[in-house]
């Protein structure tokens, strides 16, 4: 039997998480040096996978299967295609950087990092790590709902506990409930799916491969459809059920947003479109316009508020929003363009927005506001973060030579194809983030310097640094070279339109 | 007559007794000081009896015994192995409670009350039933009682005692009628008569009313909840626990099996699941709401376990053999996890006194492992993976989904989310609040071995029942299996 990567991967991060809970809680650099240590393991692992996933071959890969319940048909069924691929290295390389950005910094005017308690924090954002990468290789239903709630609790602890003090007990709260709902909507609406396939087959099992074939009947698909696709997508962002993600992320500390708006949320939109639109195509056919009209509206509205915004932090959480409406308007087109857009957006924007929400974090945790109009001039101390801040801005933009781009071009093409009014009025979008993204970088990175800030801010240090080359990297390499990722999204999306009746 | 067959169906309840008498023996030989040791030989003991019963008592094909008083069968089996594993934790968090843990006479009654319960899992027999629920019941009535001289716990073993008798009563008086009309009273039997339609449905209707008031005290759904918040409030801790726990899975227990079996004929089961399905409704809408307010950690444990009982009736509503394997899971898995949560309680207020929920305030840096037990218990309450609750959750919705209460399922689910509040509510105190003058360090909680020991293992088990649910879902499963 081969090496079971996909478990390793997954279970590296729990395992680093009780490894944790055992060393004395004042050897905060201990703790540190075990989070790193299984973040690269996991980054490399995933790498690993990314490289050797056989694209001729295309389909799931690295399968793993073993019984878990036989009784009620649940099985430990992993496996990575060419959509969850990418994403499990997204997963990894999040992780990484996030555990180098809460390294921390002595530096007596510099708060940053965690310094209360690392152990608790890397433990239970590990904890999520784990639910988020089970969520991505899973092919069983149950596992993939068991994953999915793993990933929505430790956010209420690191949020509550680590989060901005103003509002975290708020947002924190807001948050989990507004997602729990979600997720165990979805959940009804698996068990409804679970037992009409056992009428319609005989067949007890929660595995998707074998669900694909459940024969749901077309009035079934359109009554569960909605609850099932959009409890997921409200992890996912979706326009009306976003509000809790301005908040979650403006209240979380650096590198749980990091976490959140770059994986948590494909987390929403990955289980949406697995769960929702490959197991019930016909619902998904036929709420189409529903889903393609809340998506615009995310994408519009959610640049727009961004646009508002004076809060830098709040700036960035709405432009997920919006972006996050892109990869939902990418699967309402349901053809091949804007499904293979959705699938890039998705790893695109995750690394894009963990980007954003660290240099926000480093400049907080310096000048201690976040508020636009009271910062500026902080390319001259720190020019690294502002060059990473201005990549993330190219590719948020939609900038050619970079992956937002790739991303985005098919997404609207996708769209032009079902309805081209949709297409321009989303367009609109990308003027308003072009907007804001430009009057921000003059703002805060070039404008003159406020005077009670002179003198106090300093540069990012070392580790800081490799977290953004290493998520700029990606951006750039996307951008320049889109056969990196392209051709491997795109058997995925193949297998996606086959369930679709083959468009 | 007296087989070996009799006698492995009875064996944990002889090995209990003997226990107990060992008890009476060893304990007046102890000094005083040293006589909180009977809480380990209890838990010790009941370990014992736990690993006797699995060598030498195991039931094979499900059989009657004693005459017909006493079913021999897997169900009965499985889950007087989960009252005797309450009850040895139990008897470890008394070990330290400083008005029961030094008096010999409050294990007797705990083993007392285990025979009894034990008794409720097999009867078969409705006379046997009533008894078994007395001698599960009367030694309750004491030690919810026993801290004599505390108002509060007086009036918890008052207010108990009342209430029970008053409940039982009804429901005696619904057996009563039962042999009225059916002359008999063995519950194989009487599915028979009820099959036959001997007995006119209207009459069928009353008699599962009164009996279902017996049943409701025992499980607190609503309205027969209210005693719940009071006496686990003011009885100690440990009944508290035991209370909310073995307590209330006995009285699933007999619902199960005089429901599934005397009366699952269609005529009349339509009936009686609709009404439990609308007391479901109500007792997971009331009890989770009502958590809401609490101030005091066994009160919002109290309104929790009320709730959860409205999860579990989704399995008994659904009468199928998967939705009595859930209702064996979810007690197994609700057995540890409030099991857990209570002994978190009296560790703490042990050690500090206090029981209000905002006196939590900075538990995790007081003791991080209490914290994280907490944690654990919690997130397994509101029923998040990979916590025991979570699964067993998932598994009774799907009992619920499969029979066709989805409208019920749906409550289910709303519900829980309001649970999810005040349970994470709780946990913020834990981990975010601090201490009024922020001296956690000084503060230490530490845990007596006791403690340590029944906490480690609830926790364990907890997870267990969370990650590697199949062992238990599949016993659950061939325990309901003897239903049908």
């Amino acid at each position: 039997m081969n090496f079971p990567v996909l478990s390793v991967i997954t279970f590296t991060p729990i395992v680093a998480a009780l490894l944790l809970l055992l060393i004395p809680a004042n050897r905060k650099n201990e703790a540190r040096a075990i989070a790193l240590a299984a973040a690269s393991f996991a980054l490399i692992l995933s790498l690993w996978v990314y490289f050797t996933y056989d694209q001729a071959a295309a389909g799931y890969q690295f399968i793993e299967k073993y019984d878990w319940l036989p009784a009620l048909g649940i099985g430990l069924h992993f496996g990575v295609d060419g959509i969850s691929a990418p994403l499990v290295l997204l997963t990894g390389v999040v992780m990484f950087t996030g555990v180098l950005i809460s390294w921390g910094d002595d530096h007596p005017h510099v708060m940053a990092g965690i310094q209360d308690r690392p152990r608790e924090f890397f433990a239970f954002l590990f904890i999520l790590a784990t639910g988020v990468l089970g969520v991505f290789v899973s092919l069983d239903l149950f596992m993939l709902i068991f994953f999915y709630d793993i990933a929505v609790f430790p956010m209420y602890l690191l949020i509550v506990i680590w989060g901005w003090s103003v509002t975290r007990e708020y947002a924190a709260m807001k948050l989990t409930l507004y997602l729990l709902i979600g997720s165990i909507i979805s959940l009804a609406g698996i068990l409804v799916m679970f037992f009409a396939q056992y009428q319609n087959t005989g067949v007890l099992s929660f595995d998707m491969l074998v669900m694909e074939h459940a024969g749901f009947s077309q009035s079934f698909q359109i009554l569960w459809f909605l609850p099932v696709f959009l409890g997921f997508a409200v992890l996912g962002g979706i326009w009306p059920f976003h509000n809790w993600s301005p908040d979650g992320h403006v209240a979380a500390p650096t590198a749980v947003s990091m976490f959140h708006a770059g994986v948590l949320m494909k987390l929403g939109a990955f289980a949406a479109l697995r769960v929702g639109i490959m197991l019930l195509p016909e619902g998904a056919k036929y709420w189409q316009w529903l889903i393609m009209a809340f998506a615009s509206i995310a994408v519009v509205y959610g640049a727009y508020i961004a646009f508002v915004q004076s809060d830098f932090k709040y700036m960035v959480g709405f432009s997920s929003v919006s972006h996050m409406g892109l990869v939902m308007l990418g699967f309402s087109t349901l053809n091949r363009d804007g499904l293979l857009g959705s699938g890039l957006q998705m790893f695109s924007h995750g690394v894009m927005t963990a980007l954003f929400f660290a240099v926000v974090g480093m400049i907080y945790d310096r000048a201690h506001t976040r508020q636009i109009p009271e910062l500026g001039g902080m390319s001259k101390v720190m020019p690294f973060a502002t060059v990473g801040f201005i990549i993330g801005g190219l590719v948020s933009m939609g900038m050619p030579l970079f992956s937002g781009f790739i991303a985005e071009f098919p997404i609207f093409m996708g769209v032009w194809k079902v309805q081209w009014l949709v297409a321009v009025v989303c367009s609109i979008s990308i003027v308003i983030t072009a907007a804001y993204i430009m009057r921000n970088i003059r703002q805060v990175f070039f404008g003159s310097m406020p005077e009670k800030l002179e003198g106090h801010i300093t540069d990012i240090t070392m580790l800081d640094k490799v977290a953004i080359t290493t998520l700029c990297l990606f951006m750039v390499v996307i951008g320049l070279h889109p056969k990196f990722m392209a051709p491997m999204v795109q058997t995925g999306v193949e297998y996606v339109l086959r369930l679709l009746g083959g468009s | 007559m007296f087989t070996s067959t009799t006698f492995a169906s009875i064996l944990p309840e002889i090995l209990i007794l003997l226990l107990g008498m060992l008890i009476l023996i060893v304990e007046p030989f102890w000094k005083e000081e040293k006589r909180r040791n009977v809480g380990w030989l209890t838990a010790g003991g009941l370990l014992v009896v736990m690993v006797v019963s699995f060598l030498a008592g195991q039931p094979g094909e499900p059989t009657s015994t004693l005459g017909g008083m006493i079913r021999f069968d897997w169900l009965g089996f499985f889950l007087k192995m989960l009252f005797i594993f309450a009850g040895a934790a139990t008897a470890l968090l008394m070990m330290d409670h400083e008005r029961l843990g030094a008096r010999g006479e409050a294990y007797l009654l705990l083993l007392a009350s285990l025979i009894g319960m034990n008794l409720m899992a097999v009867s078969s027999d409705l006379i046997m039933l009533f008894l078994s629920i007395e001698t599960a019941s009367i030694p309750l009535y004491v030690l919810a009682g026993f801290m004599v001289g505390d108002d509060k716990s007086t009036e918890a073993g008052f207010k108990y005692l009342l209430f029970g008798i008053l409940t039982t009563t009804v429901m005696l008086y619904g057996f009563s009628l039962v042999f009225g009309f059916s002359g008999t009273t063995n519950m194989y039997q009487l599915a028979e008569m009820f099959r036959v339609g001997e007995i006119a449905p209207l009459a069928a209707f009353g008699i599962l009313g009164l009996i279902l008031v017996g049943i409701g005290f025992k499980v607190t759904y609503v309205p027969f909840h209210f005693w719940a918040p009071d006496v686990y409030e003011g009885s100690p801790t440990p009944v508290a626990g035991f209370l909310s726990t073995a307590s209330k899975a006995a009285g699933y227990a007999v619902l199960l099996r005089l429901f599934f079996i005397a009366f699952p004929e269609p005529s009349l089961s339509t009936s009686w699941t609709m009404a439990l399905a609308i007391l479901a409704a109500v007792t997971m809408i009331v009890g989770n709401l009502l958590a809401l307010p609490q101030t005091n950690i066994k009160r919002l444990l109290a309104y929790s376990s009320i709730a959860h009982t409205g999860y579990t009736l989704i399995g008994v509503v659904a009468l199928t053999q998967l939705g009595a394997a859930s209702v064996v899971f979810y007690l197994v898995a609700y057995v540890l996890t409030n099991l857990l949560a209570f002994g978190i309680a009296m560790a703490f207020s042990k050690v500090t006194g206090l029981e209000d929920i905002r006196d939590y305030a900075g538990l995790s840096r007081r003791s991080p492992w209490l914290g994280l037990m907490m944690l654990t218990a919690f997130l397994s309450l509101t029923g998040m993976p990979p916590f025991g609750g979570f699964v067993a959750k998932v598994v009774v919705f799907a009992a619920g989904v499969q029979a066709g209460y989805v409208w019920l399922v749906i409550v289910g689910v709303i519900t829980s989310v309001i649970g999810a509040y005040y349970y994470l509510n709780t946990l913020k105190f834990v981990y975010l609040y601090r201490m009024p003058n922020e001296d956690e360090d000084n503060h230490p909680i530490p845990l007596t071995r006791p403690y340590a020991v029944a906490l480690v293992a609830l926790t364990i088990g907890v997870i267990l029942i969370g990650t590697i649910f199949a062992p238990w879902f599949n016993w659950s499963d061939a325990g309901a299996l003897n239903l049908f």
